[in-house]
C-alpha cells in the first residue's frame, strides 16, 4: 500500500470534523446533490484536507457482488491488485470511477471500481465475509501502491484530498441514487494528504464517517489484533469500522447491544437498572471494555440497511437529528439539516452514548 | 442408610463430581462408583461422612481437601492422594502413587500396596489432629520429606528379594511426626535431620493399635506383622535450619 | 584476632535537649540504647528505624551515617566489605528483608504519560463521572444473548465468577506470621472499606477475620498452611502462591520462635516448630501438575471462586504466564523482582528475577498474540510506589496492582529491611506483642484506607487529563505512555514510542 511520502499508518493524526447522514427508511432513492449541499453548509468545521461521502443502493444491477473501489498510486499497483483480484475472485465487471477534474483538487490517485464475486470453492471453511475482509487487508496491507476504500455490496464510498462538496463534484454524486447517504468534512491536525486517509471508512457493508477522537485508540486497536484485525491507517474511525465489524457479524451482537459495548452506560446507571438488563449490561463492560470508545465522538454509522447516530457518553461532540416522514436526518450541526429540509417533523439532540437508529422498513429492505 | 450406585464410564472428572456432591447432599451416604478410570478429585471438597466405593483407578488429587467422607479404592490409585486432606479415611486396596498425603492435617490414608516417591511429604499434626500414613508395601526417595507432624509406618511387605523397603533421603526435613519403618534402615539412607531411636513399649503400643486396624482393613496377619522389628525415625531438631544465617 | 565491623548507624543524642525520660530506651527494640545515668547508644545495634528520634519528646536524638570514611571505591564499596566480615565470622547466608535496595533501573520512572490538549478535552474528574471499577476473573470472548420480542435481551453465556473492585489496586500477599495480626486486621478493614482485596499470604487466615472472606484472597502455597475447606470457601479468590518476586524459586520458613498460640492456630500447626515453606509445591512439578491443582481447588469451591496463580516475574516469565493461563488460572499475579519479603537471602532479593515493567509489557503482548488475554486478569506488583506507577502499569496492561511495602510504609514502616529479626519496632513484622501493639488496626486501617483513596484520586485526576472517564480505556494503551532515556530494545519491549514520537 504504500509508497513514497508521510500518510496515514505512519504516525496518528487527532482531527475534528463535519458529520451528516440522510435515510430515507422507505428506500426511496435520491441524488448526491442533497448530501453534497448538507454538508458543504458546515464547511467552517473542515479545511479542505479531506472530504467524502457513502452511498446504500447506489448498484441494484450489480447488488449481488461485492463492489471494490480502489485507489491506485501507479499503473504497478494497479496490475498487482487485479492479478490478485482475478486470482482470488471472479471479477464481473471492472471500469475506471467516472470523475470530472475540480481545478481545486491535484494529485488525484487512479480510481477504479470492480464487482467481484467469490467462488464458493475459494471459502477453504471461511465465511464469504472473512474471505473478502482477508482480500482487502492483503492488498491493503502487501500490494504496493493500491488501497481498497470501499467493499461492500450494492454501496460505495467515494473519498478524497478537498472539501466535500469539491470531492462530490469530483465524483459526479449527483449521477448516483441511494436511499442512504452520509457525508465527512474533515479538519485534520495534520496531514500528509492522502486520499486513503479521508472519510468514511468502510468495510465490507459497513461504514463510518467520524467526528472526534478517540483517547482509548491505544487498546481499542490491540483488542482488535487479537481477532486478526490489522489497523494499518492508524485512524480512529478505522478502528469504529473493525469494532463494529467484530461485534456484529463476528459475535452476532445486535446494533443496540453493540452500541452497549462502544459507549456503555456508567456504572452507577447500570447499578440502578432492572436485574436482567444489569447482568447483561455488567457482563457487556466487564468482557468488551477493551472496546469501550473513550472521548469525544459523534459518528454516522451505515450499515446496508441502517444508519445509526451516536456520540460518546458525555456528549462532548454534536449530533443533531431531525426528521420528516420516513426520512432521517443527522449532522453536526442543524443548519446543515435545515439547508435541505427546512420544516423537518421534529428536530433533537440525542443522550450521549445512546444510539439513534433509521432502518429501512421491512416492505423496503433491500439485500 | 442411603446407598446408591454410580457408573463413572463416559463422564468427566467435572461432571461425576456435580453428581456425587449433588447425591451427597440429596442425603445419600454410601455410593459405589464403578468404571472409575482416571477421574480425578473424587471426594475434594466433600464434607460429610459419607462412604464412597471406587471400582477401577480414580485419577490424581483423590480426595484432595477433602474433610470427612471414607473412600476404598478396589484398585490401585495415581499421584497426591489426599492432597492437603483434613479429615476422613482413604483406603486403598493396590499400590498409589508420588506425594500421597501432601500436607495432610488429618484423617487417615491406608494403600495395601507400593507407593512411589515422596509420599507423607509435608504432612503435619495439630492439636486433635494427627494424620496418619500406613503402606503396606514399600515406598521410593524422600519417604517423610518435610514431615512436621503425624505418624507414618511403612511395613515392607511382599518384597522381592534384596528390594529395600525404603528409598533414599528418609526424612529429609523432618521437623516433627514420627516413622516406623518395619526391617531395616541403613544410616545412608536418612536425610540429614532425621535420626534413628530405640523403640519404647510406647512405641509398640502405638503400632499394635494403628496396624491392628491396618491390617483388619485387608485381611492380613496382625502377629505376623508385628514379628519383625520396627525402625523408628525421628527429627533431630524442630528448628533444622537456624544455623544458616547471617544477620 | 581483631574481629572489627564498623557500625552502619551512629546515634546521636543532643545532652542538653535529652530529659532522660527513657521512652528511647523502652521504645529500642533492637536494644541499641541504654540507660546509665544518661542514654548511651550501642551504635553497632543501630538500624536506622528511627523509633527512637518518633518518640523523643524533647527531639535530642538523631540518627546519622557512621562517619567513619572508607577509602571511596565504586567497586568495593561499604556494603560489599562488611558483607565479607560477617561471612567469613559466621560462614551462614546474608538475610534481608523488604525489596532489593540496589540502583537497577526503575523503568516506571522513565515512562511520561499522555494528556489531551484540545484536539480531545481533558474531563473534569470532581465534576463529571470517572470510572475506576474492575472485574477480575476469567472471561469469554464474546456473549450470547436471548433477545425477546419487545427489545429486551438476556445473557445467556455463564460468566466464570468474578471479583468486583472499585479501584484497581489491591493488597498483595503477607503473611500473618511475616506481618502481625493487628497489620492483618488493618488491610482487611481498610480493603473493606475501599471495595477492594487483601491476600491473606501463606500463612492461613486469622479466625478473627474470616467475616471479612468477601474482601480476601486467600494463599495456597508450597506449605499449605492453614488451608481447610472453611479458609477456602470464605475467601472472595484463592492464589496458589508459586513464586515471590523478592525471593524467585526459593521456599521460605518462619522460625519456630515465632509460631506463637494465634499464629499456631492460624497456620494449623503446633506452637514453636518451623513453618517450612518448600521452594516448589511438591505436588507441582510442570505445567499439567499446576493445572492439576488449579482444579482442585476449583473442585473444592465447586466453581465458585476464581482460583489464580501468583509467580515471580524471570526471564521467561511471558511463556510461563501463558502456560498458567492455559492451566486455567482465572488471574495471573506477576510480582518484579523489586518486590518485598519478610525475608529472604540477600543474594536472591538483589540478584534473580527481572523488573515488573518489561515481564507484564512481556506478558500481556504474549497473551494477546496468543488471543487469550481476556481468559485472566492481569495483577502486577514488585514495587508500586505511586499512582503514577499504578497507572504505567495498567497502561501496559495490568488489570489491577498488588501493593505491599507502600502498605505497610502507610503503618509506619521506615524501610530499614530487618523485618526479618523479628524486632520491628514499629510493630509491623514481629510477633512480639509490647511491640505489635504499636499498630491500632482501626487507625491502621484508616491510615491504608487513605492511601488507597489519595491514590484513587489522583489515577482519577490523570485519568480525566488524559480524557478518559472510565479505567478500562486506559487498560493496555501503551500508545498513551512515551519514554524517556530507554534504548530501543528496551521500548520495543515496553511497545511504546519515544517522548517526542
Amino acid at each position: 500500500m504504500k509508497a513514497g511520502g508521510l500518510r496515514e499508518g505512519d504516525f496518528r493524526i487527532p482531527s475534528g470534523c463535519a458529520v451528516a447522514g440522510i435515510m430515507n427508511e422507505d428506500g426511496k432513492r435520491f441524488n448526491g446533490e442533497k448530501i453534497v449541499q448538507a454538508i458543504s453548509i458546515m464547511r467552517e468545521r473542515s479545511n479542505g484536507l479531506g472530504g467524502g461521502f457513502s452511498a446504500y443502493g447506489i448498484y441494484p444491477e450489480f447488488k449481488d457482488y461485492y463492489a471494490f473501489h480502489v485507489m491506485f498510486d501507479h499503473e504497478e499497483g494497479r496490475h498487482g491488485t487485479e492479478t490478485f483480484l482475478q486470482e482470488s475472485t471472479v471479477v464481473v465487471k471492472s471500469e475506471a470511477i467516472p470523475i470530472r477534474k475540480q481545478l481545486s483538487m491535484t494529485d488525484a490517485p487512479l480510481l477504479w471500481r470492480y464487482f467481484l464475486e467469490v467462488p464458493k470453492s475459494r471459502l477453504n471453511g471461511l465465511t464469504e465475509e472473512d474471505y473478502v475482509m482477508r482480500l482487502v487487508m492483503h492488498v491493503n496491507d502487501s500490494i504496493e501502491g493500491a488501497f481498497v476504500f470501499s467493499s461492500g455490496k450494492n454501496m460505495g464510498v467515494f473519498k478524497g484530498v478537498g472539501y466535500p462538496e469539491d470531492i462530490g463534484r469530483f465524483f459526479r454524486l449527483e449521477e448516483y441514487e441511494g436511499y442512504l447517504w452520509t457525508a465527512h468534512g474533515r479538519f485534520p491536525t495534520n496531514t500528509p494528504g492522502w486520499w486513503g486517509g479521508a472519510h468514511p471508512f468502510s468495510l465490507l457493508g459497513w461504514s463510518v464517517v467520524h467526528n472526534g477522537e478517540i483517547s482509548s485508540y491505544g487498546i481499542n486497536k490491540r483488542y482488535l489484533e487479537m481477532f486478526g484485525y490489522r489497523c494499518t491507517l492508524m485512524t480512529d474511525t478505522e478502528v469504529i469500522v473493525y469494532l463494529l465489524d467484530l461485534l456484529m457479524r463476528k459475535h452476532n451482537l445486535p446494533l443496540d447491544v453493540a452500541c452497549l459495548v462502544l459507549a456503555p452506560p456508567f456504572w452507577r446507571d447500570i447499578d440502578r437498572m432492572e436485574e436482567n438488563r444489569r447482568e447483561a449490561v455488567t457482563a457487556l463492560r466487564m468482557i468488551y471494555g477493551s472496546a469501550l470508545l473513550n472521548g469525544p465522538f459523534s459518528v454516522i454509522i451505515a450499515h446496508e440497511n441502517e444508519m445509526i447516530g451516536l456520540t460518546d457518553r458525555i456528549m462532548l461532540r454534536p449530533l443533531v437529528i431531525a426528521r420528516k416522514e420516513a426520512t432521517l436526518y443527522m449532522a453536526s450541526e442543524e443548519a446543515a439539516i435545515r439547508e435541505v429540509c427546512p420544516y423537518p417533523d421534529r428536530v433533537w439532540t440525542p443522550k450521549g452514548g445512546v444510539p439513534v437508529m433509521a432502518r429501512l422498513n421491512e416492505a423496503a429492505a433491500v439485500r | 442408610m442411603a446407598l446408591v450406585k454410580h457408573d463413572a464410564r463416559g463422564l468427566s472428572f467435572r461432571e461425576l463430581n456435580e453428581r456425587l456432591h449433588r447425591l451427597v447432599a440429596d442425603g445419600i451416604d454410601i455410593i459405589d462408583l464403578v468404571n472409575v478410570n482416571g477421574h480425578r478429585y473424587i471426594g475434594t471438597g466433600l464434607a460429610k461422612p459419607v462412604r464412597l466405593n471406587i471400582y477401577g483407578t480414580p485419577g490424581s488429587d483423590l480426595g484432595a481437601f477433602m474433610d470427612g467422607p471414607e473412600i476404598r479404592v478396589n484398585g490401585s490409585g495415581q499421584d497426591a492422594i489426599g492432597n492437603t486432606m483434613n479429615s476422613g479415611a482413604i483406603i486403598i486396596n493396590g499400590d498409589a502413587g508420588n506425594v500421597l498425603g501432601l500436607s495432610m492435617r488429618g484423617g487417615k490414608i491406608f494403600v495395601r500396596g507400593n507407593v512411589g516417591h515422596r509420599v507423607g511429604i509435608h504432612i503435619k499434626a495439630f492439636a486433635e489432629q494427627v494424620p496418619r500414613i500406613i503402606v503396606g508395601g514399600v515406598a521410593g526417595d524422600f519417604f517423610g520429606e518435610y514431615m512436621a507432624g503425624g505418624r507414618m509406618i511403612l511395613l515392607g511387605l511382599d518384597r522381592r528379594a534384596g528390594q529395600p523397603v525404603v528409598g533414599d533421603y528418609v526424612g529429609t526435613g523432618m521437623h516433627g511426626g514420627t516413622i516406623y519403618i518395619r526391617g531395616k534402615v541403613e544410616e545412608h539412607q536418612l536425610g540429614k535431620e532425621v535420626g534413628l531411636v530405640e523403640m519404647t513399649e510406647e512405641d509398640y503400643a502405638v503400632l499394635q493399635e494403628d496396624l491392628a486396624e491396618f491390617t483388619a482393613c485387608f485381611n492380613l496377619s496382625l502377629p505376623e506383622i508385628m514379628r519383625e522389628p520396627f525402625a523408628k525415625l525421628v527429627p533431630l531438631s524442630h528448628r533444622p535450619y537456624g544455623q544458616l544465617y547471617v544477620y | 584476632m581483631l574481629n572489627f565491623l564498623p557500625s552502619d548507624f551512629s546515634v546521636l543524642i543532643e545532652p542538653e535537649s535529652c530529659i532522660k525520660c527513657r521512652r528511647c530506651v523502652r521504645e529500642c527494640s533492637f536494644e541499641a540504647l541504654v540507660f546509665r545515668d544518661r542514654v548511651v547508644p550501642d551504635h553497632s545495634r543501630c538500624v536506622a528505624c528511627h523509633r527512637c528520634v518518633a518518640v523523643c519528646p524533647s527531639g535530642a536524638i538523631t540518627v546519622v551515617r557512621n562517619r567513619l570514611a572508607f577509602r571511596q571505591n565504586a567497586n568495593w564499596d561499604e556494603e560489599i566489605i562488611k558483607n565479607v566480615y560477617k561471612q567469613a565470622r559466621v560462614g551462614g547466608k546474608l538475610l534481608t528483608g523488604t525489596g532489593n535496595d540496589k540502583p537497577y533501573p526503575i523503568y516506571w520512572d522513565h515512562l511520561l504519560i499522555d494528556a489531551a490538549q484540545v484536539t480531545n478535552p481533558s474531563i473534569d474528574p470532581l465534576r463529571e463521572p470517572m470510572e475506576l471499577r474492575t472485574y477480575l476473573g476469567r472471561k469469554p470472548s464474546r456473549l450470547d444473548f436471548y433477545h425477546d420480542a419487545g427489545g429486551g435481551f438476556k445473557l445467556t453465556t455463564v460468566l466464570e465468577p468474578q471479583i468486583k473492585l472499585e479501584t484497581p489496586i489491591i493488597f498483595a500477599g503477607m503473611s500473618y506470621g511475616a506481618v502481625s495480626l493487628n497489620v492483618h486486621r488493618a488491610l482487611a478493614a481498610a480493603a473493606r472499606r475501599a471495595g477492594t482485596l487483601m491476600n491473606s499470604g501463606e500463612g492461613g487466615l486469622h479466625e478473627s477475620l474470616y467475616s471479612f472472606g468477601e474482601n480476601v484472597i486467600v494463599q495456597v502455597a508450597s506449605g499449605r498452611f492453614g488451608i481447610n475447606r472453611a479458609y477456602l470457601e470464605r475467601a472472595a479468590a484463592v492464589e496458589i502462591k508459586i513464586g515471590q518476586g523478592a525471593k524467585p524459586g526459593i521456599g521460605g520458613h518462619l522460625p519456630g520462635e515465632k509460631v506463637t498460640g494465634e499464629i499456631s492456630k492460624t497456620r494449623m500447626i503446633p506452637e514453636g516448630t518451623d513453618a517450612l515453606s518448600p521452594a516448589p509445591h511438591h505436588d507441582i512439578y510442570s505445567i499439567e501438575d499446576l493445572r492439576q491443582l488449579i482444579y482442585a481447588i476449583k473442585e473444592a469451591v465447586r466453581y465458585q471462586k476464581p482460583v489464580g496463580v501468583k509467580i515471580s516475574a524471570v526471564h521467561n516469565v511471558a511463556a510461563i504466564s501463558s502456560g498458567v493461563v492455559r492451566a486455567g488460572a482465572d488471574f495471573v499475579t506477576i510480582d518484579g523482582f523489586r518486590g518485598g519479603t519478610g525475608a529472604t537471602p540477600t543474594i536472591i532479593r538483589d540478584h534473580v528475577g527481572i523488573p515488573i515493567e518489561m515481564a507484564l509489557a512481556a506478558v500481556d503482548d504474549r497473551l494477546r498474540q496468543e488471543g487469550i488475554r481476556h481468559q485472566a486478569s492481569l495483577i502486577a506488583s514488585g514495587s508500586i510506589r505511586s499512582s503514577a506507577d499504578v497507572l504505567k502499569a495498567v497502561a501496559l496492561g495490568a488489570d489491577a496492582v498488588a501493593i505491599g511495602t507502600a502498605a505497610l510504609i502507610a503503618l509506619g514502616c521506615q524501610m530499614c529491611q530487618k523485618c526479618y529479626t523479628g524486632r520491628c519496632a514499629w510493630g509491623i513484622t514481629t510477633q512480639r506483642v509490647d511491640l505489635t501493639d504499636r499498630v491500632d488496626p482501626e487507625e491502621g486501617a484508616e491510615r491504608l484506607y487513605n492511601l488507597l483513596r489519595a491514590w484513587s484520586l489522583e489515577i482519577k485526576e490523570i485519568l480525566g487529563a488524559l480524557g478518559l472517564n472510565s479505567i478500562e480505556s486506559l487498560r493496555g494503551s501503551r500508545e498513551r505512555l512515551r519514554a524517556v532515556g530507554l534504548t530501543g530494545t528496551e521500548m520495543e519491549i515496553l511497545g511504546v514510542k519515544p517522548a517526542g514520537r
